[in-house]
């Protein structure tokens, strides 16, 4: 599983960092960073869950 | 669990798409139907105000994806009725729609001001037309009055102001927001606008609007002639349950529902009917209080939550959020979570900056945060909130 984060369309809102932080960080330059490209298995509903929370359509999960 | 059949589903934005697009990822293997109003596919409402509006965002970007969906959409179609008994839908088609489940996901209709004439270049702003029509009337340099200081209304000053606008803001109340973040907060707010040079005039009702077939200036309740050339009223929404008027279902403010979003008809629960998004107002266990929310991220996991319980029972998760919500007003990100209390305190920063956090708690226990483009900060509340955690101290760390 690999997250993927369409940087065009994310307005750093961090709803995908409160539903998953060991993956998503919002950091106080405003901009979000990955920290775990591809996610244990473990974490998919987490994952499955940003994506249906981000605001912007932004995150998506390949594979 | 409801497998096969027809599901219903009123109302084809954000909640019923995910209702419908949980149906399916849940393996429903029946036949889901929606019924629009509006002439269009889903759309996402957020960028009405904002993007849309100032013209980076496409016309057809606007649109949510639709992914796998394999769904029937009745577009440009109201629902005018529904009989519980019989099990069906009427629509203004004069057709009628059996189902074995039904969702409520109508939404919300602007409100207007009484005795307000309709005039050229006076808009609301609810719908994708209602966005393409004020878009085409925004020219620099023009006049925007906004009556009401709501999110909406602030947006669009904001929004207005980028375009190299005029703009004045007009709100009836002596602070503006309080009722979505509070006094403290509300006043802080009003300096966005003051510090952008977006002239608020607060506690002023608007009582005319001046013109002969085009709007020419917005009347004020001390007879003040504010000109304008074009007018948005942002006065708020209603529950769109008119339709519904008579069927039995419990309306109060809303659909009202039960923790696990299913209509109510007197007081009792209906079986295989549910609500989701700005319609419904249901019981939320984590706050112990019955609300209605009419944002994006609610309307998103309300439509989840219904279809799961229309699908699976009380064997459902309730439906227990911490609200979310946004506005991006000129530079700042305002981002909120939970509920409003008595109890207002700044955790982070101060209200004299750019950026800060505040909380808000009752009887002991935080039940909201606020942020002024602290969005990391800010989600760190979310959780505080949703473990029912204490009212933080000044200065404590999430």
């Amino acid at each position: 599983m690999r997250v993927v984060v369409d940087f065009d369309k994310c307005k750093s809102n961090a709803v995908c960092m409160a539903v998953a932080p060991d993956v998503f960080e919002v950091r106080d330059d405003g901009y979000l960073y990955i920290l775990q490209e591809e996610p244990p298995e473990a974490l998919r509903p987490k994952m499955e869950e940003a994506v249906r929370q981000c605001p912007t359509g932004a995150v998506s999960i390949e594979g | 669990m409801l497998a096969g059949g027809r599901i219903v589903i009123v109302g084809a934005s954000l909640a019923g798409l995910r209702a419908a697009q949980t149906l399916q990822e849940e393996g429903f293997d029946g036949t889901i139907t929606l019924i629009g109003a509006e002439p269009h596919l889903p759309y996402d409402r957020p960028p009405l105000s904002k993007e849309l509006l100032a013209g980076p965002l496409a016309d057809d970007e606007v649109y949510l994806p639709l992914g796998a969906l394999d769904a029937e959409f009745r577009l440009a179609t109201r629902a005018i009725g529904v009989d519980l008994q019989g099990r069906n839908v009427a629509l203004d088609s004069g057709e009628t729609l059996d189902f074995d489940g039904l969702i409520l996901a109508t939404g919300a209709h602007p409100r207007t001001l009484a005795g307000l004439r309709e005039l050229d270049g006076v808009f609301v702003l609810r719908t994708l037309d209602d966005c393409l029509a004020m878009r085409a009337r925004l020219a620099p340099g023009g006049r925007v009055v906004v009556v009401g200081a709501g999110f909406i209304g602030s947006e669009v000053a904001a929004t207005c102001h980028g375009l190299g606008l005029e703009v004045t803001v007009i709100e009836a109340l002596p602070v503006p927001m309080v009722r979505g973040v509070g006094e403290l907060v509300g006043r802080r707010c009003a300096r966005l606008h003051a510090d952008h040079g977006v002239r608020l005039q607060l506690g002023t009702g608007v009582i005319g609007l001046a013109g002969e077939d085009r709007v020419e200036a917005v009347v004020l309740a001390d007879g003040t002639m504010v000109p304008a050339d074009v007018v948005l009223i942002g006065v708020g929404v209603a529950p769109a349950t008119e339709w519904l008027a008579g069927s039995g279902i419990d309306l109060e403010n809303g659909v009202r529902c039960d923790q696990w979003c299913r209509a109510l008809s007197h007081g009792e629960a209906v079986a295989g009917v549910v609500a989701a998004g700005d319609v419904a107002r249901w019981e939320n266990p984590l706050f112990g209080e019955v609300m209605r929310v009419e944002h994006w991220t609610n309307a998103a996991e309300q439509g989840r939550a219904a279809a799961l319980t229309l699908l699976h029972g009380q064997e459902a998760p309730v439906f227990d959020p911490v609200p979310y919500f946004w506005s991006d007003q000129y530079e700042t990100k305002i981002q909120f979570v939970g509920r409003v209390g008595p109890d207002v305190r700044v955790v982070d920063g101060s209200l004299d900056d750019d950026r800060f956090v505040v909380a808000y708690g009752t009887e002991g226990r935080i039940v909201g945060a606020l942020a002024f483009s602290r969005p990391a900060r800010l989600m760190a509340y979310r959780s505080m909130i949703a473990r029912r955690e204490p009212f933080p101290d000044p200065g404590a760390e999430p």
